[in-house]
């Protein structure tokens, strides 16, 4: 079979299950919709698989391959199909994308039993997984921006799952606030695109850019720049940032699989596949970059101060993001999209694994009140390792390999890029920092409470539930938290999930080692023929002296850590309290909630506050509205004037009436 | 001769009509209609047109006068004053004469030759009964039969207007019982008080008077049981 | 006679019904005067119908004879009505549908 019969059936199985479990929603007993929505991905994972194998049976050049269903609109210059585009990097995506959502889904069966909106749960999920392959595997724009927007739709969906708690709502407005303005960005980046080409099919306009574009043109950069916001607000680099921490509202796999491992890798994918573009417009390329540099450095220092466990991971992401963005944008396309995949990987398996935490602390998810959980949870304390490890980027891990690919290719490419690289290694540094400083808090040191009920095989419940954030109460009814709460240990569908994940973390970095096997460069190779960029690979040594250097800063990462956290508790407190400005800024995230409230929030309450008053009240309702009526009312009193009820009257206005009429022919006659 | 015929039936009919406006007592201006119906009879026979003078005597001043003499000795009215108080007291008759005079410019001014003639020549059977059947019965079936209808519907009409509803007692308590009485909710209003010709009246929040015959009130408040909207506002 | 002698007959009565329709207030003598309006029109049109020699004006006479009965049968029955109900027998008092 064709790839692109391939290609239909990945979309195709979510969408079957959206359907059967959203209309069967009240019949569904048990666990079956859960477990129908996890079969549903992972056909869509198989059939990825059939269609990589499908792929790899033709010869490289062979391997761009759309299919059309049907014509939009197909006039006046539009051509807007319904086509997907099956070539490596799409599939490269299905793969990722339908692995790990198979394997969060397979996680959330068991982790959301006993929540009222179970079924909805897994109602949202196979949305969001059908709307992200529909990203990935769209053939034009249209498409692009129809998956782009589901997407954000899915997220708030999920996001504000819970939709009882009020922080949860909020944060879903936020974010899908934030989410439309890269929407915005995305259209209007296509249309100075379309502007030109006069198509919004993929292949063509990539063959059509050199021809009509010249070299850094001002409506390319443009396009390009808004089709930077759009990858910015998506994959939440700054300033359009603020939205990801805020989302970790959002239930523990949903946070793994939309805010770790695809949605907010979207926008890499997005720079990936408009890499002809980027080329053609350096300046923006060049902007992306450095977004992505900044990123890197500010979410890693804002990371070391977290004390909510998921909002460490959540800052670590953005961190990491920044890295695979800042790769793409500089042209390291087989890096940054293998360090997307090995991310996928770790970081699914550290959210997956701060689940499991959560749920042995009865749904606390503060640092500050963990502690001393090695003996208690052996499994979850490995998963987290083995996550730290790679995500911090040690060997023989996969996130070694990726992340250092990518730095090392910035290193080679020269000029204000190795300022980059700088910036790189000082993250990895950080990253080793807060990640195991995460890591030791909460594994190390005295058990709590819970701690030490779990080692006599006693789960902790909360006698009240409260919200982590705030600390109100609630209930366990429809809209808030179910009242079970599951670990990993005693959850097989959770210890499966976290092992795979863990045994890929481990040797998925095998696909791509230098000089050895550049297996995910080869593979890819067909979408980047066309780049000049992707063509300056790195040699094999100076590959290697980069990730050397990388795992010795890492390592120190780590050490700065276990002197912090392990040997010397109190030494962090003197550090906080001796730099109080600092941790101040930093735990405040830089200000960019309030720089952002300042600069767009108040004017736009200002505006509004102003349409309501004047504009709606005085100039609509007072003078239009109110103005016709008023006409229509004084026209219509002096009518009913004439409407007095006596019937002379009328007879003498019948009889004036006559007269005049005869008047008119007897003068017209003449 | 037949001037001099012209004329005592010319001024019959035009005596008759203002007598007809200008006598007090209606009864008066009923006979001098009939004056006048006759003296119009008199010159359709002049115009040849003998079955229209024939229904003009019978039907007209025949059957639908004497049902004016009906309903006038019914309804009494004596004498009235004339058009009191208003303008028209002197407008009226301005504006008719006005309308007259202008008639009479259009057709004496004009140049309609066949009014100077004495009419087209004479065909035998001219206006008889026979000729107006034939007609009746081929050109104009469709009027004729849309004639009956409408005579059919306005007797029916008239009944329907002037009947009694229910007894003698009628007249009484007729405004009162014809009345339905329905639950309005207190959000809405009447045409009236849209207007602004009636202010608002409160709503009354009345019982609908729609009753099920032989259910006690009570059986429908139930909550849960088999049984359904028993009473007019029971148990949802 | 000419038959415009007949025309001008026709257009006096017309237009004297037409003024006791706007003079008087007693609603009987008012169709009274509607009466004599319609008797114009039959005048006219027999006598266009003599003009012409055909029989068309003649029909159209007896149509509009039985409209007048129709028409006069429902306006009694109206007045009757009005009488039933003691409301007072004068066109300047019964002015209820307005506005």
């Amino acid at each position: 079979m064709s790839p692109t019969t391939f290609g239909w059936l990945i979309l195709l199985c979510p969408l079957v299950g959206i359907v059967v479990i959203g209309l069967g929603h009240r019949r569904l007993v048990g666990r079956s919709a859960g477990w129908i929505a996890t079969l549903a991905i992972g056909l869509s994972f198989a059939f990825s698989v059939a269609a990589l194998v499908a792929l790899l049976g033709r010869s490289p050049e062979h391997r761009q391959v759309t299919s059309t269903l049907w014509n939009y609109a197909a006039s006046v210059g539009l051509d807007a199909k319904l086509s997907i585009l099956v070539d490596p990097l799409s599939i490269f995506m299905a793969l990722v994308v339908s692995g790990v959502s198979t394997l969060i889904h397979l996680y959330s069966v068991a982790y959301l039993w006993e929540d009222r909106g179970f079924v909805r749960y897994f109602a949202y999920m196979n949305y969001f997984v059908f709307s992200m392959l529909l990203l990935v595997m769209a053939g034009n724009f249209l498409l692009l921006i129809i998956g782009w927007a589901f997407v954000g739709a899915a997220s708030y969906m999920l996001i504000s799952f819970w939709y009882r708690r009020t922080t949860a709502t909020r944060a879903g407005l936020k974010a899908f606030v934030i989410n439309v303005v890269g929407d915005v960005g995305l259209v209007l980046g296509t249309f100075f695109i379309f502007k030109h080409t006069g198509t919004v099919d993929f292949l063509r306009t990539f063959h059509a850019v050199p021809h009509v574009f010249a070299h850094n043109s001002t409506d390319l950069v443009a396009g390009c720049l808004l089709l930077l916001v759009g990858a910015f607000a998506k994959s939440a680099q700054v300033p359009l940032h603020t939205w990801l921490p805020d989302a970790m509202e959002g239930p523990t796999p949903v946070s793994a699989l939309i805010h770790a491992a695809t949605m907010v890798t979207a926008g890499v994918y997005l720079i990936a596949r408009m890499h002809p573009l980027f080329e053609q417009a350096p300046t923006a390329a060049d902007v992306g970059a450095i977004g992505g540099g900044l990123t890197l450095i500010i979410a890693a220092t804002i990371a070391i101060v977290q004390t909510d466990l998921k909002r460490v991971i959540a800052y670590s992401t953005m961190s990491q993001i920044g890295y695979m963005i800042m790769g793409v944008s500089a042209g390291a396309y087989s890096a940054g999209l293998f360090h997307l995949m090995t991310h996928a990987f770790f970081k699914a398996l550290l959210f997956m694994a701060a689940g499991s935490l959560i749920g042995a602390m009865a749904g606390v998810q503060s640092l500050d009140r963990m502690g001393g959980f090695r003996k208690a949870m052996p499994f979850t304390f490995a998963c987290f390792v083995v996550g730290g490890l790679a995500l911090s980027g040690l060997p023989p891990f996969s996130g070694w390999l990726s992340k250092d690919d990518i730095i090392g290719f910035l290193d080679h490419r020269g000029h204000g890029f190795v300022i980059l690289g700088i910036a790189g290694y000082a993250g990895a540094l950080l990253t080793g920092v807060y990640t195991f400083r995460m890591i030791f808090r909460a594994f190390f040191g005295e058990p709590v409470a819970e701690a030490r009920e779990l080692e006599h095989g006693h789960l902790a419940h909360a006698e009240v539930p409260r919200n982590p954030l705030t600390g109100e109460e609630e209930d366990t009814d429809v809209g808030f938290p179910g009242p079970g709460h599951f670990i990993a240990e005693r959850e097989w569908p959770m210890k499966v999930a976290m092992g795979t994940l863990a045994v890929l973390a481990l040797v998925g970095g095998a696909l791509q080692i230098p000089g050895i096997d550049d297996a995910v460069t080869k593979f890819l190779d067909p979408t980047f023929a066309d780049s000049r960029l992707a063509r300056s690979q790195l040699p094999t040594s100076p590959a290697w002296v980069g990730l050397i250097i990388g795992a010795v800063i890492a390592l120190v990462g780590i050490a700065i850590a276990y002197a912090l956290w392990v040997r010397s508790p109190a030494t962090p407190v003197t550090l906080r309290e001796r730099l109080r400005p600092v941790h101040t800024f930093l735990s405040n995230k830089w200000y960019f909630d309030e720089l952002i409230d300042l600069v767009v929030v108040r004017p736009a309450l200002l505006i509004g506050r102003f349409a309501e008053s004047v504009l709606d009240r005085i100039v609509v309702g007072g003078t239009i509205t109110g103005g016709t009526v008023g006409a229509v009312r004084a026209g219509s009193a002096a009518v009913r004037r004439w409407q007095t009820g006596f019937l002379r009257y009328y007879a003498a206005a019948i009889v004036v009436g006559t007269f005049g009429v005869s008047l008119y022919f007897l003068i017209s006659s003449t | 001769m037949s001037a001099v015929l012209f004329f005592i039936a010319a001024i019959g009919a035009i005596t008759g009509a203002i007598g007809v406006v200008a006598l007090r007592n209606p009864f008066y201006s009923v006979l001098a209609l009939v004056c006048h119906l006759i003296a119009l009879a008199a010159l359709f026979l002049l115009l040849r047109a003998e079955f229209v003078a024939a229904a003009q005597v019978v039907v007209y001043a025949g059957a639908v006068m004497v049902l004016y003499v009906f309903v006038v000795a019914y309804v009494g009215g004596g004498d009235e004053e004339l058009a009191g108080g208003s303008g028209l007291r002197i407008l009226g008759p301005l504006f008719a004469l006005a309308l007259a005079i202008e008639l009479c410019i259009a057709m004496l001014g004009s140049a309609l030759k066949g009014i100077s003639s004495h009419g087209a020549p004479y065909v035998l059977g001219f206006g008889t009964p026979k000729h107006i059947g034939t007609l009746f019965l081929t050109k104009y079936l469709f009027p004729f039969e849309l004639a009956s209808l409408l005579l059919m519907v306005a007797a029916i009409g008239a009944i329907v207007l002037a009947r009694r509803r229910r007894g003698l007692e009628y007249d009484a308590e007729e405004k009162s019982d014809l009345a339905i009485r329905t639950r309005r909710p207190s959000y809405t209003g009447t045409m009236a008080e849209a207007a602004g010709v009636r202010h608002a009246v409160e709503a009354v929040e009345q019982e609908p008077d729609v009753e099920i015959a032989g259910t006690p009130a009570g059986t429908g408040r139930g909550s849960g049981s088999g049984d359904g909207g028993g009473g007019g506002q029971g148990g949802w | 006679m000419a038959i415009g002698w007949y025309l001008v007959v026709s257009a006096l009565i017309f237009c004297i019904g037409a003024g006791g329709v706007l003079t008087r207030r007693n609603p009987l003598v008012v169709l009274l005067c509607l009466e004599l309006m319609l008797n114009g029109a039959n005048l006219a049109l027999v006598a266009f119908a003599r003009m012409h020699g055909g029989e068309d004006g003649q029909i159209f006479a007896l149509i509009v004879m039985v409209v007048a009965a129709c028409e006069v049968t429902v306006g009694l029955g109206l007045i009757v009505a009005i009488y039933r109900r003691q409301l007072p027998i004068d066109v300047d008092q019964l002015h209820e549908l307005n506005g």
